[in-house]
């Protein structure tokens, strides 16, 4: 275990202090691209929460990042920054409590019902942003004042806001790490494996795959938060199950099971994305980006069973042949 | 006076048409093997299902510690005291033997709030864990990953999960199937060992260990029990000859 934590900390460690230094030398564009996909990265450790972590193969996170972006603009003034100091917890536990009440009626469902009726939910949100005036319509809400605290923290600078997500980014992953091998986290990967000896054993599932639930959704409203501010606009594609199928995309890319995998696995997606729609270098096929991004996804998942997390195993075994690696044989002996 | 700790009484389980239990009684006294012996499909393993809560009976009321726990959840009853072992194994392949122990004890002591502190840490689930895998002889490979023990091992962890919420009643699904001469001693060896401070229900194909060890045995017959007596009477029972135990 503390092998397990001390390797994945310091990729971790690494990758974050890359982000962090950043900003000392990319561009505008490049800085708002990283942005966005540390943001992703957030988004996809709280739907790690549930699918790696918990089993529940959620197809509806999409909604709660909307309803955390939605709050965002909603409730920031017309002519003047709102203060963080409430906005980001308005955000945050919006979308908290719709994920409570999403969950406490879909947790009484399994499997494949299960996934179906998160997505209903996600589509009952993305069609009363969609639908009404409410949200704006299709068009969407622009948000001209970014939330400020004080004078300590302006997020309408790019580079403070690249730095706000940063920490969060930075925060989401040492929490989700410490909860994740606490009392709590080692009954929610008991779920996972055998949900009927956890019950057996005295543990009431259903309040701890909630309490699962609503944390995701509650991060996942954090995440929605800090793009409507990075963006300073919302619209109903937000809440769109493209953008939930995506999010599954990435944490199995970048593997399941590991909270890294859906940092990797978010940068993984975007970096193909951007890659595969450069007119520079694919020309006009540009216009057909989702074949290549498909074609290219479906071939990493054909070649990495465990995702991008298990690629240096896949490379070790590749360079050393088929011999063990040394602790694998005392644990087989 | 034997102290009843688990008792059923009038258990029914109807599927559609089929009645895999028919008003089953049952009690289970601490100190003492009450095993429940029938052919395949005679309704065993329902009946362990209904006892331990896994889902609630058509007909039929279940006492646990003397208190009424028919409308008790499994995850309740495990709490108060009820440990059960599946037919089939339910063990966490991925986790260690001892990880498994420790994670079964922490239901004992769950305190799921205090999400910064390592459950790898927590004092009384890991002492539950590690006297659970030394009654049941695991110590030794308490590191390895559960998923690469031999079988009988497996069903020994099958067991020292149980054991390591520290239950009062324990409701044994076969506890020796498909387990060699040397692993059905060691086995037997901790059952007799368990006997003493518990109640426990054993359901087992294997006669010579059921009539070694059983202090009581109830005989079942397409969901109904057609005996329950002590081992001697029950070798002795015509009933019991025709319907179950004829070739042995
Ligand atoms: N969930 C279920 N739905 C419908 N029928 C069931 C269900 N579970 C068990 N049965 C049926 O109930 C009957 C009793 O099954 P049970 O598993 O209790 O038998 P058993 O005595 O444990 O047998 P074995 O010795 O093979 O383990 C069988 O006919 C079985 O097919
Ligand atoms: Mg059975």
């Amino acid at each position: 275990m503390d092998k397990f934590f001390s390797g994945q900390f310091l990729f971790v460690g690494l990758l974050f202090a890359g982000l962090a230094l950043y900003p000392l030398f990319g561009s505008s564009y490049g800085l708002d691209l990283v942005s966005k996909i540390m943001i992703y990265a957030i988004l996809a450790m709280s739907l790690e929460l549930l699918v790696g972590s918990t089993g529940l193969v959620c197809f509806g996170q999409a909604a709660f990042f909307g309803i955390g972006a939605y709050i965002a603009v909603l409730f920031s003034p017309e002519s003047e920054s709102a203060s963080l100091l409430w906005l980001l917890p308005a955000s945050i536990l919006a979308a908290a409590t719709y994920a409570l009440f999403v969950g406490a009626l879909s947790l009484r469902t399994k499997g494949v019902y299960f996934i179906m009726v998160t997505l209903a939910f996600a589509q009952m949100a993305y069609y009363v942003v969609h639908d009404t005036k409410l949200g704006g319509g299709t068009d969407g809400i622009y948000l001209y004042f970014k939330p400020i605290l004080g004078s300590v923290i302006d997020l309408n600078d790019a580079k403070v806001l690249y730095f706000f997500t940063w920490v969060f980014l930075v925060w989401t992953f040492v929490f989700l790490a410490i909860l994740l091998r606490s009392h709590f986290g080692r009954v929610l990967a008991g779920i996972r494996i055998n949900e009927q000896r956890m019950r057996a054993s005295g543990f009431s599932t259903y309040p701890y795959k909630l309490a699962a639930f609503t944390t995701s959704g509650g991060i996942a409203g954090l995440a929605g938060f800090l793009f409507a501010v990075k963006d300073g606009f919302v619209n109903p594609e937000m809440m769109s199950w493209h953008l939930s199928g995506a999010l599954l995309i990435m944490i199995i890319l970048g593997g399941l099971g590991h909270l890294r995998g859906a940092i990797i696995g978010a940068f993984a997606f975007v970096f193909l994305q951007e890659f595969f729609k450069s007119p520079a270098i694919f020309g006009d096929f540009a216009k057909h980006w989702q074949l290549g991004l498909g074609l290219t996804i479906i071939a990493c998942v054909a070649l990495l069973p465990k995702g991008l997390v298990g690629l240096p195993e896949v490379l070790r075994k590749r360079l050393y042949g088929s011999r063990q690696p040394r602790d694998a044989q005392v644990v087989l002996k | 006076m034997a102290e009843t700790l688990l008792k059923g009484s009038g258990i029914t389980q109807r599927w559609g048409g089929l009645v895999a239990v028919n008003k089953v009684s049952i009690e289970l006294e601490r100190g003492t093997v009450h095993a429940v012996i029938g052919t395949n499909g005679a309704g065993k393993s329902t009946l362990i299902n209904i006892l331990s809560g896994e889902f609630p009976p058509t007909e039929g009321q279940i006492q646990l510690l003397g208190k009424d726990a028919t409308h008790w959840s499994q995850a309740k009853r495990a709490r108060q005291g009820l440990g059960r072992s599946y037919q089939r194994n339910t063990i966490f392949p991925d986790f260690t033997v001892f990880e498994n122990c420790r994670l079964a004890a922490q239901a004992q002591v769950q305190r799921p709030w205090v999400w910064w502190n390592d459950a790898q840490k927590c004092k009384q689930s890991v002492e539950a864990a590690n006297r659970a895998l030394e009654l049941s002889g695991l110590t030794e490979v308490k590191e390895r990953f559960a998923g690469l023990l031999s079988h009988g091992q497996k069903r020994q962890l099958e067991i020292a999960m149980c054991l390591a919420i520290q239950p009062e009643v324990l409701l044994l699904d076969e506890p020796l199937a498909g387990m060699g001469a040397e692993e059905t001693d060691r086995m037997l060896k901790l059952l007799a060992n368990l006997k003493q401070g518990h109640a426990i229900l054993l359901v087992e194909h294997d006669m010579d260990a059921v009539f070694k060890i059983a202090d009581r045995i109830t005989v079942m017959v397409n969901g109904s029990v057609i005996a329950s007596d002590t081992p001697d009477q029950i070798r002795i029972n015509p009933d019991v000859q025709t319907a179950y135990l004829g070739g042995h």
